[in-house]
């Protein structure tokens, strides 16, 4: 088994997590509140990764972080390196590819939330952002917590564009999807398959921890 | 505590509906404004635009010679700006926090203890918003609003949610906190009974305007004009003192008279409240059998026909309104002058709880 591989996919995986609940509560918290005629683009845009094939989206992203791009120009000048074939660039493709999967359950979470106790908050004076921490997350808390674990388990799954963007560098872009690919391809149907095997664990233990969160908020908050 | 809520501002709703209402209120005089009027009004629209919740398309709002609104200028202050703390219709108290921490929430936990003392909450403070009743949820959301020190209180339909029983008992408490917090307040109602029994001033607003600003008796008494008497449909509007208590009934010493009525529990000063058309005029002397135990003697004022109603004015030691039917004010010739007897039945008579602003 490709431990190394399986290491680096958790650390990015882990990575990617954090930076998506940085991005994504904001982003989220926009996306439920704002009143902009125009939303619905940027609706679009962070559903984007749900449709597209990797291949299309690990391209662009391609593109974009190109040493030649103003992105990797900046990149280049900040860090002295260069975003493709990089752990950085897996990053960055990681966080884009999972973006869709953080957001739209916080969203959803969020908006179940009565608007009418952020409004009482306001009028007793508490701001906006201390109005979200003492009111919004804990009561989305678990829209909050599966947000992060399914852009966790998304990344550890992702394949295409992790391809397109890192290539197949070990111990640095070869994540435990192109290692089991790689197993496949030189017939080494043993070791892709004890890996595989653990993968498929993992996502289930994931998804089973995902769903079961959701049903304990329907026995203590009911009607709610 | 001088100063005055100005109110002129224009909003246009996503339904066609306009609100437009312009008013002013004297806050020293009038500790408790009630917002009144039918639903669909607009009154909790206006509610929210004071409280900066809703913004008016145009217009201006000032209180206390601070501005809190001006279209022309582009200037808005947001809700925490103003420090007017808004009060839900189903109190909207935060369901992941106990009693304590909803009243702590925005005044910190050593004042909220007072308050919770003092308010009566101490027993259900560890308690979660779902495990208490509604008339102490009123309350919390109450003392969670007065623990953050506003300068105004805005209350949308505070008793609504409330079921009959608890509603009046409630209503009481809610006027006595609301006169001892010395923090001005509007109230948005619809019922009639609350608003004699909360306010002190009163607004009628209909389709989305002001029709009439004053006093809750004057408004009561002398409506502008007959819609505004359709919506506010009490007529008379009179302070009475509980003299007898018996049987379930009371007798209410008004003017140099006494009046029946069912008795309510409430003490002290109050209010006797009688719809125009629960008065009946009769010319017969003496005590007919009847069951109608109110027989007030009075001298008919003013007599005028509206339709297929007429309208009397009596003077019974007390002004008293009638409204009977023009043709059995025809039959019974009644006329300015002349003395004759109002009739009520007991169960005309509501009473409320008059409790005064002490200066």
């Amino acid at each position: 088994m490709d431990w190394q591989a399986i290491w680096l996919s958790l650390r990015l995986a882990f990575t990617t997590m954090v930076f998506l609940l940085v991005v994504g509560i904001p982003l989220a918290y926009w996306l439920t509140y704002s009143k902009r005629r125009w939303k619905f683009v940027v609706e679009a845009v962070v559903a984007l990764p749900l449709v597209l094939p990797p291949t299309v989206l690990g391209f662009y992203i391609l593109l974009a972080i190109s040493p030649r791009s103003p992105l990797g120009i900046l990149y280049g000048k900040l860090t002295g390196g260069m975003l493709p074939f990089s752990f950085g660039g897996l990053l960055v493709a990681s966080v884009l590819y999972s973006l869709p999967f953080t957001v739209q359950p916080m969203t959803a979470g969020f908006g179940a939330v009565d608007r009418r106790l952020l409004e009482a908050s306001w009028c007793l004076g508490i701001s906006r952002p201390a109005t979200f921490r003492r009111v919004v997350a804990p009561l989305a808390r678990t829209s909050i917590a599966t947000g992060a674990i399914l852009s966790f388990a998304h990344t550890l799954g992702e394949f295409g564009v992790v391809l397109m963007v890192g290539g197949n560098i070990a111990g640095a872009t070869r994540t435990v999807s192109i290692s089991i690919y790689d197993q496949v391809q030189a017939l080494d149907y043993s070791a892709a398959g004890a890996t595989s095997a653990v993968l498929l664990g993992f996502s289930f233990a994931v998804l089973a921890l995902v769903y079961s969160l959701q049903r304990k908020v329907w026995a203590v908050w009911p009607g709610n | 505590m001088a100063g005055e809520l100005i109110c002129e501002c224009r909003k246009r709703l996503a339904s066609g509906f306009e609100v437009d209402a312009a008013l002013r209120i004297p806050l020293a005089a009038s500790p408790v404004t009630i917002l009144f009027g039918p639903s669909g009004a607009g009154k909790t629209t206006l509610l929210r635009m004071l409280a900066g919740l809703d913004r008016p398309q145009s217009g201006q709002i000032a209180f206390r010679g601070k501005r809190w609104f001006d279209g022309a200028e582009g200037l808005e202050l947001d809700p925490q700006q103003r420090r007017a703390a808004f009060l839900f219709q189903d109190y909207a108290l935060f369901p992941h926090m106990t009693v304590r921490e909803n009243v702590a929430y925005a005044a910190g936990r050593g004042r909220a203890e007072g308050l919770l003392v003092r308010f009566d909450l101490a027993e259900l403070a560890d308690r979660l918003p779902r495990a208490i009743s509604g008339g102490q949820a009123q309350r919390v959301a109450l003392v969670r609003a007065l623990a953050a020190g506003p300068e105004l209180l805005l209350l949308d339909e505070p008793l609504s949610a409330l079921d009959e029983a608890t509603r009046v008992r409630t209503r009481r408490e809610l006027r006595r906190i609301l006169l001892e917090c010395r923090v001005p307040s509007v109230v948005v109602t619809h019922d009639r009974t609350e608003a004699i029994a909360l306010g002190d001033w009163m607004a009628v607003m209909i389709d989305g305007r002001i029709r009439q600003v004053g006093p809750v008796e004057d408004v009561f008494r002398k409506p502008a004009d007959a819609v505004v008497a359709g919506s506010v449909g009490v007529e008379n509007v009179l302070l009475a003192e509980i003299v007898g208590r018996e049987a379930g009934l009371v007798t209410l010493a008004v003017g140099e008279r006494t009046l029946a009525a069912i008795d309510s529990g409430d003490a002290g000063p109050v209010h006797a409240c009688i719809r125009a058309e629960d008065v009946g005029i009769t010319r017969e002397s003496g005590a007919a059998a009847s069951t109608i135990r109110n027989r007030i003697p009075g001298v008919i004022r003013a007599v005028s026909v509206e339709g297929p109603l007429a309208r009397i004015e009596m003077d019974c030691s007390f002004p008293l309104v009638a409204l009977v039917t023009a043709q059995s004010a025809a039959d019974l010739a009644l006329a300015p002058g002349d003395a004759v007897a109002a009739v009520l039945k007991t169960t005309s008579v509501y009473v409320t709880a008059a409790l005064q602003y002490a200066q």
